[in-house]
């Protein structure tokens, strides 16, 4: 099977390149980019005026399977992200079972297997049950295909007890990703503290609940060496520490999600429970702390915690309904809407936030349109506005934070794995 | 010109309100409470139209004072009590709502512990609902009731110093009164402990203190709240006895404010805690006509809600 894709801007910042020119598909690999390729290819894909980038991977996303098929399946959740550029995803393993043993990767690793429509690597948890008690079999669940560990949703709390952890996942190389976040802090709130929780009558979650966390997480991964990524990255206060750490040395990257930097505190104050995630919609002067880190690279990589949830569970009362939020479909178009189309980044940097880097942190093959590489390719029609409405979502999970958002950029071709694996 | 000004089919909170709508709301309620010195204490306003209050707290004063508001408007009235309803079987506020709706009522006055419960139920149902308080957040008709008794006595709202002391964290009351007074150009102080003062709360616009004497120098009126223990663990509380001597309404306390300073309380009174019995049964205080200016109140609203929506619906057909 051959495919080419012609006359599209071609955008693949780790071999400098932002210019038209054709790119070739032979079976699963990327096998040339020139100008105007002569080739009788099995499917020719015009591309002018659209930009054509390596897929998107995304560092945080949760299938839900096993245990929640009713909110998302391994399935489900990949068709999404197809639809959004996603060629590559890190799976959470917040699951039912959680992914905390050498079986439960397994019965993952067999569904991914047998369902999965993009590229789905596993993230096990650092202690048995998410519960902080007791650490997992971090050797063995990295043998058996693991990229990273996380206990997402909790950080582990005991501090020996996390020391611990980033010494077996530095001896194995495995990446840390943290949830940042001390529970006795953060106090059973729902919206972020401050004015917005006090003209709600919501408990609030103040900053300090995740920033002494970043602190202490990368004081612990510092000590060993070892690498840890910082999830979901809020506020300005954790920015600050994590430029100090990356000043001095250490291993260190982070995320933020779409919805801390287009969204604010503001758009929590009806009460729509789209808009309640943890953490929690900031302020102003995180928003801009956001932008700037994301413009000059203290914010490595945009990832879309995609956390669906069922309706059921999100039209309750708002301190009732659970957090968090989908993202696969919208993050692309969020981050050329906001980023892009406003000058914030240009594609260059956003192919790098949103593919380059978040393969490089992973230490895959990835996000590249190299000669010989995985045929993982996007291509997006940027200046195509549309409007995020629930009947058009694929996810099984409809509470996204945009909807009746207008957005800008539509994505036209997925390609993973020299396949064509959406088409719009 | 009521139906020119007001449009909403709900009234939720006193923040989304102009000074306009909160003005025509105590006018209005000025009419109705003239009614209620008439031998007979009854108009045809809403004959007719079912208002059902659904209240999810334990409630006296303010769903009877909706039940009296709207009998006297010719409603019929019923109340559903959430621990002998299907809410109890694990029905969803949500269908709760569209319930009420299929059975054709014409207003849901709700009583929620949680905050914003009454805007969701609101998005969700057409017919008009009416918010009697909804967690830490906001009970309008309150703060409404409070406002008309101060005008009833002092006149003008402008310009006054009024009070709020107390449990101004965990308070409904003390959120829906700061948006209304500052609304209507008084100039609102709140004092409290700084464990019951919510962060931020300079930004509605309030001057902040912890020092009780300072609350009652030069104020027109203080208004007490009551320590709402229910809605939170002990430890967000201080100690009653320590509180009392800090904070507590004295008639010693009292002496130093001017001498025609209003007293107010949203009941129920935690005698002993926030003020002494003195000062509640004294001449100062007013506690006994709120609760009678409150029906008027609630008159009003019922009515222009139920004008608001029949406009929509005219402009809408």
């Amino acid at each position: 099977m051959k495919v080419l894709i012609k006359g599209g801007r071609v955008i693949d910042p780790l071999n400098n390149l932002d210019k038209v020119c054709d790119i070739l598909i032979e079976d699963s690999r990327i096998s040339k980019a020139a100008f105007d390729i002569k080739n009788s290819a099995d499917k020719i894909i015009e591309a002018q005026d659209k930009i054509v980038m390596p897929g998107l991977i995304d560092m945080h996303v949760h299938l839900r399977e096993p245990g929640r098929e009713d909110k998302e399946t391994v399935c489900s959740g990949t068709k999404a992200a197809l639809k959004g550029g996603v060629t590559t995803l890190l799976a959470m393993p917040n699951t039912h079972p959680a992914i905390d043993s050498l079986e439960n990767v397994e019965l993952l690793k067999g569904i991914i297997h047998k369902t999965a429509k993009a590229n789905v690597f596993m993230v096990a948890t650092i202690t048995k049950g998410r519960k902080g008690e007791e650490l997992t079999d971090i050797a063995g669940l990295k043998k058996r295909g693991a990229i990273a560990i996380s206990d997402d949703g909790n950080s582990v709390d005991d501090e020996s007890l996390m020391l611990e952890a980033f010494k077996k996942a530095k001896e194995n190389n495995l990446l840390v990703i943290c949830h940042c976040e001390d529970k006795l802090l953060s106090a059973n709130g729902v919206v972020n503290l401050g004015f917005t929780s006090t003209r709600m009558g919501l408990r609030g979650i103040s900053k300090e609940s995740e920033y002494k966390r970043v602190e202490r997480d990368i004081k612990l991964a510092e000590k060993v060496d070892a690498s840890v990524h910082i999830a979901h990255v809020s506020c300005q206060e954790s920015l600050e520490i994590i430029v100090q750490a990356k000043k001095k040395g250490v291993k260190v990257t982070c995320e933020t999600a779409p919805h801390y930097f287009a969204l604010s505190e503001e758009d929590v104050l009806g009460y729509d429970t789209n808009k309640k995630m943890n953490p929690p919609l900031r302020g102003k002067d995180d928003i801009e702390a956001i932008n700037k880190a994301l413009k000059n690279g203290v914010i490595d990589t945009i990832a879309s915690d995609h956390a669906p949830h069922t309706e059921n569970e999100k039209d309750i009362e708002f301190e009732r309904a659970e957090f968090g939020v989908i993202g696969l479909e919208t993050e692309l178009a969020v981050a050329i809407t906001e980023l892009v189309n406003t000058g914030r980044l240009d594609w260059t940097g956003l192919v790098k936030k949103m593919s380059l880097n978040p393969a490089k942190i992973l230490g895959i093959n990835k996000g590249n349109l190299s000669i010989g590489s995985d045929a993982d390719i996007v291509v997006i029609n940027p200046d195509k506005e549309w409007i995020v409405e629930k009947q058009n979502l694929i996810s099984k999970s409809k509470n996204s934070a945009f909807l009746g958002r207008k957005l800008k950029g539509v994505v036209e071709y997925t390609i993973c794995s020299g396949k064509i694996v959406y088409k719009l | 010109m009521s139906e020119a000004l007001w449009r909403r089919k709900d009234l939720l909170g006193l923040e989304e309100l102009s000074k306009e709508e909160i003005e025509l709301i105590l006018s209005t309620a000025e009419s109705f409470k003239e009614v209620t010195t008439r031998e007979i204490k009854k108009v045809p306003s809403l004959r007719g139209k079912t208002v059902v209050n659904l209240f999810y707290e334990p409630s006296t004063r303010t769903r009877v004072s909706f039940e009296v508001a709207a009998k006297r408007l010719s409603a019929d009235v019923i109340n559903i009590a959430t621990e002998t309803s299907s809410v109890k079987k694990g029905e969803t506020l949500i269908d709760t709502g569209k319930n009420i709706e299929a059975l054709k009522a014409d207003i849901i006055v709700m009583r929620h512990n949680c905050s914003g419960a009454a805007a969701m139920l609101a998005r969700h149902v057409s017919i008009s609902v009416v918010n009697a308080g909804d967690g830490w957040h906001e009970h309008p008709t309150q703060a409404l009731l409070d406002i008309f008794t101060l005008k009833e006595k002092l006149g003008e709202i402008a310009g006054l110093k009024v009070s709020i002391v107390g449990d101004i964290a965990h308070s409904r009351v003390a959120r829906s009164n700061i948006w209304g007074l500052t609304k209507l150009g008084a100039k609102v102080m709140v004092c409290a402990p700084k464990m019951l003062i919510p962060p931020a709360i300079e930004e509605m616009d309030v001057v902040v203190t912890d020092d009780i004497d300072e609350a009652l120098k030069d104020a027109d009126a203080v208004n007490v709240l009551r320590m709402q223990f229910e809605r939170d663990e002990k430890a967000a509380f201080p100690e009653q006895l320590a509180y009392f001597k800090e904070f507590g309404i004295t008639k010693e306390r009292l002496s130093k404010a001017k001498k025609d300073i209003i007293v107010m309380h949203p009941g129920p009174i935690n005698r002993g805690i926030e003020m002494s019995s003195e000062v509640a049964d004294g001449t100062n205080s007013v506690i006994l006509e709120q609760v009678t200016n409150g029906i008027a109140v609630r008159m009003a609203v019922l009515f222009l809600v139920t004008q608001g929506r029949e406009t929509n619906n005219e402009s809408t057909h």
